[in-house]
C-alpha cells in the first residue's frame, strides 16, 4: 500500500515536471524541472528494487548531463522564448493534436493488456543485491557491448573537443 | 509490487510529453531536453519489464542507454554552441538557409 | 490509537524520523562549533587568539554570529530571478544532510538511520547534486562576477568529482560491497600484512590504499571549495564569487551548507578509509572513536586551509584532470591486479 502510494506520488511529480519542461518559456526553469523529473524517476526505480539504476540515474542524468545543459544555457544567455506568427501557431496545434492521438492510442493498447505474464523464476538463483546481479551479466554476456560503449564515450569526448574548438585557430573556447 | 500497467502508463505519458515538446518548441535546447525525456520514458519501460519478468537484463540495457544518452548530449550541445556562434540564434526555425 | 502504533510500518517510519531529527540537530550544533573552531585555530596559526570575548573562551561566538546574520538587512537584486535566487541556498544544505542518512556512526542499529546496499553511490549522487546550488546561486544573482564565480566553481567541482569517485573504487574492490555498513565491518579486526598480525593496529583501508586516501582528501578539499582550491570564492579575486549578492540568512545558509558538506565528506572519509567506528576497546565505544577520528580529520582540513596558498584556476584544472585522474585510474588497475594475483597465493 505504501509502495503504490509512493509510486503514484513520484509518477505525478514526474509527469507534472515533464509538462512544465515543455510549457515554460525560460530555458533554465525547463532544465530545473527536468532535473526534478529525473529525480522522481530515480525514486520510481528505487521502488522497483533497481537501486543501482536509480543511483546511477541521479549521478549521470541529474548530476552530470543536466549540469552540462545548464552550463550551455547560461553561456548562451538566452532570452525568453517568443512565439508569434500564424505558421508557428499551426505547427504548435498540429503538435498537440499528434500528442493527443498518440496518447489515446497508448491508452487503448494498455486497456487490452496483451503483454506476457511473468515467467518462472530463473534456474540459477540471482546473487543477492542488485549491483552484483548487474555486474555478473554485464561482464560476461554483455562484455563486448560494454567495451563498445567505452569506445563510444571516448569518441564522443574527442568529437566534442574538436567541434567545440572551432575550425579557425583561436576562434573557439574550450568546451567540455 | 507495482502493477506493470501503471509503469507503462507513466512511461507512455512521459514519452508523449517529450514528443509534443520536440514538435512544439522552437528553442533547440528545449527540444534536446524533450528528447532526453523520451529516452527516460524508454528506460522506465526497460526497468519495469525487467522487474515483471524477473530478468536483470532490462537494467543492463538501461545502463547502455544512459551511457549513449550522455555521449549524445555532449556532442549535441557542442553542435548547438557552434550553431549559436555562427548564427546568433538557437531557434530552429531561424536556421533555414537551405530552405527551398 | 494502539492499532496505528502496533503497525510495524508506522513504527519503522517513526523510529526513522526520531533518528533523523537527532542527527539533524547534532550536525547543526557540530557545524556551528566547527565554524568557531576554525576561527580559533586560524587565530592561533596566525599568532593571535581568535574570538575570546563572547562567553568563556569565546564559546558563545556562534550564537552571536547567527544573531548577527538574522538581524542583517536583506538585499535582493532587482533583476534577479526570484524563485531560483531563494531556492539556491537550500540546495546547498540538503544534499549534505542526505549523506548523513547512510553513515554508520556506531555498530548498534540505533546509530545509523538506514543501511541501503548502494550507500557509497548515494554519497556520490549527493555530491553530484551539490553542484546545482553554486551554479544557480551564481546565475540567479544577475551579476557578472557572481556568474563567473559560480561557473568556475561548478566546473571545478565536477572535475574533482571524477577523481573522488574513482578513488573510492579501490575501497569498493577491497570491501566487495557498496554498503557503508559492510565497508566498516570489513575494517574491524587486527591488521595482518603478508600473514603477520601487527599489534595495536586495525584493518583500516588506509593502510591498503594510501594513495587513494590522499587523493580522496585532496578532492574533498576541492569539492567543498576550501583552500587551497577556493579561488572561485576568494575574497580578493572575484569579489565574493557566487555569493556576492547574498546577504543575511541566505548567505548564512550557503555558509552552513559549505561546512555541512565538509563534515559530510570527512565522515565519509572516516567511514571508507579510517575504519569508521572501529577502535580499541569494546564495540559499544564505537561512536566515541568515530567522532575522535572525525575531529582529527576536520582539524586537518582547517590546518590545510590556513597553511597553503591558493591554486590559480588553470593550475587547479590541470591538477584535477592531468594529475589526479590518471593516478586514480592507475590505483584502480594496481589494486585489481594485486587482489587477483594476491588472492591466488
Amino acid at each position: 500500500m505504501i509502495v503504490e502510494s509512493l509510486f503514484a506520488a513520484f509518477a505525478a511529480v514526474a509527469l507534472c515536471s515533464g509538462l512544465m519542461v515543455i510549457l515554460h518559456r525560460n530555458a533554465v526553469t525547463s532544465a530545473l524541472f527536468l532535473v526534478l523529473a529525473f529525480c522522481a524517476l530515480a525514486g520510481i526505480y528505487l521502488l522497483m528494487g533497481a537501486e543501482f539504476v536509480g543511483m546511477v540515474q541521479i549521478i549521470v542524468y541529474a548530476g552530470a548531463i543536466m549540469v552540462l545543459f545548464l552550463f550551455v544555457i547560461m553561456y548562451l544567455n538566452l532570452k525568453h522564448d517568443v512565439e508569434t506568427g500564424v505558421q508557428v501557431a499551426v505547427r504548435r496545434g498540429l503538435g498537440w493534436i499528434l500528442g493527443a492521438v498518440l496518447l489515446t492510442e497508448g491508452a487503448l493498447l494498455l486497456r487490452r493488456g496483451w503483454f506476457p505474464g511473468p515467467v518462472a523464476a530463473p534456474a540459477v538463483p540471482p546473487p543477492a543485491g542488485n549491483t552484483e546481479a548487474i555486474g555478473e551479466v554485464l561482464f560476461t554476456r554483455y562484455l563486448f557491448p560494454f567495451e563498445v560503449i567505452a569506445m563510444v564515450l571516448l569518441v564522443a569526448m574527442v568529437g566534442v573537443i574538436v567541434v567545440g574548438k572551432g575550425l579557425r585557430p583561436g576562434a573557439g573556447e574550450e568546451e567540455r | 509490487m507495482i502493477p506493470l500497467t501503471w509503469s507503462l502508463a507513466v512511461s507512455a505519458g512521459l514519452f508523449t510529453i517529450g514528443l509534443v515538446g520536440v514538435l512544439v518548441r522552437r528553442n533547440a535546447l528545449v527540444i534536446f531536453m524533450s528528447i532526453e525525456l523520451m529516452l527516460n520514458a524508454a528506460n522506465l519501460v526497460f526497468v519495469a519489464f525487467g522487474q515483471h519478468m524477473n530478468d536483470i537484463e532490462g537494467q543492463v540495457v538501461v545502463f547502455f542507454v544512459m551511457a549513449v544518452a550522455a555521449a549524445e548530449v555532449a556532442v549535441g550541445l557542442a553542435i548547438i554552441v557552434n550553431l549559436f556562434r555562427l548564427r546568433e540564434t538557437v531557434f530552429v526555425d531561424e536556421v533555414n538557409l537551405l530552405k527551398g | 490509537m494502539m492499532q496505528i502504533w502496533s503497525n510495524p510500518d508506522v513504527q519503522f517510519v517513526v523510529w526513522a524520523l526520531v533518528k533523523i531529527t537527532v542527527i539533524l540537530f547534532t550536525m547543526l550544533g557540530l557545524v556551528s562549533y566547527l565554524i568557531y573552531a576554525e576561527r580559533k585555530i586560524a587565530g592561533h596559526i596566525q599568532s593571535r587568539t581568535g574570538p575570546n570575548r563572547v562567553g568563556p573562551l569565546g564559546l558563545l561566538q556562534p550564537i552571536a554570529d547567527v544573531l548577527k546574520l538574522f538581524f542583517k538587512e536583506e538585499f535582493i537584486p532587482d533583476e534577479a530571478n526570484k524563485v531560483i535566487y531563494h531556492v539556491a541556498p537550500t540546495l546547498a544544505v540538503v544534499p549534505a544532510l542526505v549523506t548523513f542518512s547512510v553513515i554508520p556512526f556506531g555498530p548498534q542499529d540505533a546509530l545509523r538511520v538506514t543501511d541501503i546496499n548502494v550507500g557509497l553511490l548515494l554519497f556520490l549522487a549527493m555530491s553530484s547534486l551539490g553542484v546545482y546550488s553554486i551554479t544557480l546561486g551564481g546565475w540567479a544573482s544577475n551579476n557578472k562576477y557572481a556568474l563567473l564565480g559560480g561557473l568556475r566553481s561548478s566546473a571545478q567541482m565536477i572535475s574533482y568529482e571524477l577523481a573522488m569517485g574513482l578513488s573510492t573504487v579501490g575501497v569498493l574492490l577491497l570491501a566487495g560491497s557498496l554498503s557503508l555498513v559492510r565497508i566498516v565491518e570489513m575494517q574491524s579486526g587486527p591488521l595482518t600484512l603478508f600473514g603477520v598480525a601487527i599489534p595495536f593496529l586495525q584493518n583500516w583501508f588506509v593502510f591498503f590504499q594510501p594513495v587513494a586516501f590522499v587523493i580522496f582528501v585532496i578532492t574533498a578539499l576541492a569539492e567543498t571549495n576550501r583552500a587551497p582550491f577556493d579561488l572561485p570564492e576568494a575574497e580578493a579575486e572575484l569579489v565574493a564569487g557566487f555569493h556576492t549578492e547574498y546577504s543575511s540568512m541566505k548567505f548564512g545558509l550557503f555558509f552552513l551548507g559549505e561546512f555541512m558538506n565538509v563534515i559530510a565528506i570527512c565522515a565519509i572519509a572516516v567511514t571508507l578509509f579510517l575504519g569508521g567506528w572501529n577502535g580499541p576497546g569494546p564495540p559499544a565505544l564505537g561512536i566515541v572513536w568515530f567522532f575522535l577520528k572525525l575531529a582529527a580529520l576536520l582539524f586537518f582540513f582547517i590546518w590545510v586551509r590556513w597553511t597553503f596558498p591558493r591554486l590559480r584556476y588553470d593550475q587547479l584544472m590541470h591538477f584535477g584532470w592531468k594529475v589526479l585522474l590518471p593516478v586514480t585510474l592507475i590505483n584502480v588497475v594496481v589494486t585489481a591486479f594485486v587482489m587477483h594475483w594476491g588472492a591466488g597465493r
